[in-house]
């Protein structure tokens, strides 16, 4: 092999065995916003959804999306680029280029199927959880990663001459996540109590911050992996682009937590670690679009605009609109993930580019979010979602696993809701 | 129905942006490209409503 694509395959195979990072922080950040007696129960479940994305994605999920489009700009002749599809079971997969593109699709999958975790935390039952993850797996993020990601590369092959830029997967990954966590928030409706009839929504607070805040160092080594990866695999990046992709994540990510400690702090008086936390998310979340166009300074903006973005918008899903999201996952993960895609249009380019990223946007709205709730709407009527009000109370880790996270603690009293 | 009506909407909008992706050439491309967009937008603001629980005047 030739010495150039050693290099590139090498350096991209380690920033693949870094995306697990991201998976392990996103599922410390599920369970340390959730409540003490679910936490066992949401480790449980972000591990079962992993596994049943990453085996339904093997199954058939790589069949509908297709091989990367860009695979070629990593060195590989031509040649070994079949015009084929894969087929089922990874069928037709046999250079190390179609095997690559299969690796880092399939631990993307294992990220976009936790944040629907996020918002249904406390109430989701885990085998139609799973269920669940079969669709998202299957059918919704394979089909928007084929739109960008795949030959069809959105609007590039539309003819307006600009490509849909999604290097991370701020759309492709965390908007789709996002939006499935939105459907199924509404389909579950909010945890007992946390809506009383007069007054201001219950405040239930994380059960670990110390999780959350850890999950978040871990995620941003995963987010580091996972940026520099896909704009190699997605964007044609050369192995010496990541380091401005590293910066550019880890800009985004700090602007993003100090603005949002800033804004709580001026909101509530003193910054709030939750909310911190998500402003961490939202930064990486955002820098994936363009994490290998931004400039540094523009990554700090894009950063600075997603920690406001996530603790107005936490707030209002909270207050305004009603829907009960314990770990913020539609702010995080569906808005700064939008606001990623737009970002990228408005610093990496002229209004053709801008035009792009808006028909990416487009796509998440107009197809990618009935389709994510139609699909979960029927699959609800069938295996009913929610727990029943008495596994609600004693909590999801004896109801539904039989045993405590936590068996040598007193918990358990209804001390922050409202009776 | 608000809820219905709202996805009609949102995917009406993806619609008129891929007909103008597929059809149209030029500046046209564009104008219906934010035009589809904003039906969208539309369908979301409808959505959000009809998810919203009803007021306690509304009972």
């Amino acid at each position: 092999m030739n010495p150039d694509i050693q290099l590139s395959f090498g350096f991209c195979l380690v920033f693949i065995l870094l995306v697990p990072f991201a998976i392990a922080g996103l599922a410390l950040i599920n369970t340390g916003l959730g409540r003490s007696r679910s936490a066992a129960h949401a480790m449980t479940l972000s591990l079962c959804l992993v596994a049943v994305g990453i085996l339904i994605y093997f199954i058939w999920g790589y069949a509908l999306q297709g091989f990367p489009a860009h695979i070629e700009s990593f060195g590989w002749p031509r040649s070994d680029i079949r015009i084929s599809n894969p087929g089922f079971f990874l069928r037709n997969v046999e250079t190390l280029g179609e095997a690559t593109g299969f690796l880092l699709a399939m631990l993307s999958t294992g990220i976009a199927v936790l944040p629907p975790l996020g918002s249904a935390a406390d109430r989701w039952r885990l085998g139609a959880a799973c269920a669940s993850t079969v669709l998202l797996a299957g059918f919704v993020f394979p089909l928007m990663a084929c739109f960008a990601w795949h030959g069809l590369q959105l609007s590039a092959s539309f003819r307006p001459g600009y490509g849909f830029l999604d290097a991370g997967g701020s759309g492709v990954i965390n908007a789709v996540g996002g939006l499935t966590a939105l459907s199924i928030a509404w389909l579950l409706g909010p945890r007992q109590g946390k809506y009383p009839p007069k007054g201001m929504p219950a405040a239930i607070p994380a059960h670990n911050q110390v999780f959350v805040l850890f999950g978040c160092m871990l995620a941003w080594v995963g987010w580091l992996g996972l940026n520099s990866a896909g704009a190699m695999l997605y964007t044609g990046m050369q192995p010496e682009g990541s380091v401005l992709v590293v910066i550019n994540t880890t800009f985004a990510a700090a602007a993003a937590a100090l603005t949002a400690a800033a804004v709580t702090r001026i909101r509530f008086r003193r910054p709030d670690a939750s909310l911190i936390a998500n402003g961490w998310m939202a930064g990486l979340v955002a820098s994936s679009a363009g994490c290998a166009a931004l400039k540094p300074a523009t990554a700090i903006i894009t950063g600075i605009v997603a920690g406001v973005l996530v603790v107005l918008s936490v707030e209002w899903f909270e207050l305004h609109f009603k829907v009960d999201d314990p770990c913020g996952s539609i702010s995080v993960h569906g808005v700064c993930g939008i606001w990623g895609l737009l970002a990228a249009g408005i610093f990496t380019g002229g209004p053709g580019q801008f035009t792009a990223q808006i028909v990416g946007i487009a796509t998440l709205l107009g197809f990618i979010f009935p389709m994510t709730y139609g699909l979960n709407w029927v699959l609800n009527r069938l295996i009913p979602y929610r727990v029943s009000p008495d596994g609600e109370r004693q909590g999801l880790d004896l109801h539904e696993l039989g045993a405590d996270a936590y068996p040598e603690f007193v918990v358990h009293a209804d001390e922050f809701l409202q009776r | 129905m608000m809820k219905l009506g709202g996805f009609l909407l949102l995917l009406s909008g993806w619609g008129i942006v891929v007909a103008a992706l597929v059809l149209l050439h030029g500046s046209a491309v564009f104008a219906f490209v934010y035009a589809g967009l904003a039906v969208e937008i539309m369908g979301v603001v409808l959505v959000f409503r009809g998810h919203l629980p009803p007021s306690e005047e509304e009972g």
